[in-house]
């Protein structure tokens, strides 16, 4: 019971990166239908920024962390207005291999400016290390500063896109951008705050896994990437809330397959869960059907 | 219209024989070396791949991320059977055992996933991929595991590469002239309007996926046997990627684009070889630059035809006609 209690508390840690992710595909997918493979080196991008901000500025976390999403906002913003916005009217095909070419760029370009080998996050020091124990059950402060973040985030990202006047632009442009943009909303902008937002998000999990499993690499976007594109799948695509569930359902399955089962059939699991889900319910988990219309 | 078309069939047979011949005949004098041929033999497999990944998602519309899974299948198979059974005969039949258990295992994937629209069966299959990838990994007894099989008997060479090469582009592009392909085209265009003109939709997208894993299985088979080493890493997702990238360079449903594009990377890539460090970033930016420039992929939906050789031919000298 007691292994149980540990291996849910490490899902949720590794859920809330996945979910992190995750809401940078779903909403660039609601708004503009690509599958942004470049993404996930956003967040391997961030992982970086907050490795030279920790190590080289001797900055403390919650800077980094600040410093960090600040620079992958703008990498997404950049990526956008370059790479994606001259094939706005492009087939989806066209757009997502741009996509692609643009995470190969990000990704060699990681490596011949820092080197393909590993990098090692400092060790954590001061309350940052610490770590409380509940029984065997024990939760380190890292975990913790995780979870935070990652809900503090959600509930700012819920703010935005509900309440506020862009983020009323955003669920407009994702449900008809031709009619939003008749209304007087511009699409472009709306586009770019989309990616400024998922970026940023990104940029949150990639520093917060460094300090969290201690090394980074130039092709460390890649698996969680493809797992967090899953979780954005398996949650019904274009929806928030479906990204967060998917995100810390995929956490808790992969935990628990590696804690009891053999966790070389982790990944093959989660595969397996979406693939059945995706054939019993074809839109994901909050994914409405739309009926075909002639 | 009879005549042109034999005397069309006619100047095609010679053009292939003459490729063939020349290279059989470069080869022979050692012009291209053994590097040459091994770039060779990975253009070819390209070829076989893209084509038959543009079959699935250039002709039929069905958008497949798992085409490196299919690939696996044919490796494996035909590895293992290779390695039991070194001669010419076993790598025949390890070639055909591979396609096979490709295209078997393409429709067991097909049947359930093809129901899948867009993205969703992009990812349904990129899925599928991973998890073939991943049982390869743990049959650890079967496939040697992350270590992979090593000293697979080579057989393939030039001869090999050449038939199977064109007997795919040949299958394919017959299939998609022929009412089925027809029917696979349209379901492309408009699945609703086929659907109402009596075409099963589902039923021909899965004849097209299982055609397209029987030729990915060929392509892995020959990988194997060109490069006598195989493991799971070979296989991921960036395999699958890189063959939808030959596909769109090329043209979504365009064979001769496909091809085209297959040999032009194959000879980018042997020329960025020189700058080791920076290749990958000119190849990522080169890509983007094509796309942006010209999203429609380097042939678009057209085919390169014979029609270009005998304009030419009335460039240079004038029709008997008017003479």
């Amino acid at each position: 019971m007691e292994q149980l209690f540990q291996q849910a508390i490490n899902g949720i840690s590794l859920g809330s990166i996945y979910a992190l992710i995750a809401l940078g595909y779903t909403m660039v997918y609601g708004i503009i239908k690509l599958i942004n493979f470049a993404h996930s080196d956003v967040y391997m991008l961030g992982a970086y920024i907050g490795y030279v901000c920790m190590t080289k500025l001797k900055l403390g976390f919650l800077p980094s962390l600040l410093i960090s999403m600040a620079l992958c906002t703008l990498i997404g913003v950049l990526i956008e207005k370059i790479a994606y916005k001259p094939l706005r009217n492009a087939t989806r095909i066209a757009v997502l291999i741009t996509a692609i070419g643009v995470s190969l760029f990000l990704e060699y370009t990681t490596m011949a400016i820092a080197g393909a080998n590993v990098r090692t996050y400092p060790p954590l020091t001061g309350f940052m290390n610490m770590s409380f124990e509940i029984g065997s059950v024990s939760i380190t402060m890292m975990q913790i500063i995780i979870v935070s973040v990652t809900i503090v985030l959600m509930v700012l990202l819920q703010f935005i896109v509900k309440k506020t006047r862009i983020g009323k632009a955003m669920r407009a442009v994702s449900l008809d951008s031709d009619a939003a943009e008749l209304m007087g909303i511009n699409v472009n902008t709306t586009i770019s705050f989309t990616f400024a937002l998922g970026s940023a998000l990104a940029g949150a999990a990639g520093i917060m896994v460094g300090n969290y499993y201690n090394s980074i690499n130039p092709l460390m976007g890649m698996l969680p990437g493809l797992k967090a594109f899953v979780a954005a799948v398996f949650g019904g695509i274009g929806i928030i809330p479906g990204a967060m569930i998917g995100g810390y359902f995929i956490g808790i399955v992969e935990v628990l397959v590696s804690g009891y089962g053999n966790s070389m059939y982790r990944d093959g699991v989660v595969f397996a869960i979406l693939i059945l889900v995706l054939i019993i319910k074809p839109t994901g988990l909050l994914g409405k059907n739309t009926r075909e219309k002639v | 219209m009879g005549n042109k078309a034999k005397s069309n069939l006619a100047i095609k047979i010679i053009l292939l024989a003459a490729t063939f011949v020349i290279i059989q005949l470069l080869i022979f004098l050692d012009v291209i070396n053994d590097y040459l041929q091994a770039t060779m033999a990975t253009i070819c497999i390209n070829i076989i791949l893209a084509v038959s990944l543009n079959l699935i998602t250039g002709f039929t519309g069905q958008f497949s991320l798992g085409h490196a899974g299919f690939m696996s299948i044919g490796a494996y198979t035909c590895a293992l059977i290779t390695l039991r059974n070194p001669t010419l005969p076993g790598f025949i039949i390890g070639v055909f055992a591979g396609a096979v258990m490709a295209a078997l295992i393409g429709g067991i994937v097909g049947l359930p996933t093809l129901r899948l629209r867009g993205d969703y069966l992009a990812i349904a299959t990129l899925g599928m991929s991973e998890i073939i990838r991943i049982v390869f990994l743990n049959l650890d007894s079967i496939t040697n595991g992350a270590a992979g099989l090593q000293d697979i008997p080579q057989f393939t060479n030039w001869i090999w590469l050449f038939i199977f090469t064109t007997g795919t582009v040949l299958v394919i592009s017959n299939f998609i002239k022929s009412s089925h392909g027809r029917a696979c085209i349209s379901v492309r265009e408009d699945e609703i309007a086929a659907e109402a003109m009596g075409i099963n939709s589902t039923r021909y997208k899965v004849i097209a996926f299982i055609i397209g894993s029987f030729f990915a299985g060929i392509a892995g088979a020959l990988y194997a046997s060109t490069f006598n080493f195989i493991d799971p890493k070979i296989f991921g997702f960036s395999k699958s990627i890189d063959v939808l990238v030959v596909v769109v360079l090329g043209g979504l449903g365009s064979i001769s684009g496909s091809i085209i594009a297959a040999v032009l990377l194959g000879i980018i890539t042997t020329y960025l070889q020189a700058f080791a460090n920076i290749q990958m970033i000119l190849y990522s930016v080169l890509l983007i630059i094509i796309m942006i420039f010209r999203p429609q992929g380097l042939m678009g939906s057209k085919e390169v035809s014979l029609s270009i050789f005998s304009k030419l031919g009335s460039i240079i000298k004038p029709k008997k006609g008017r003479a």
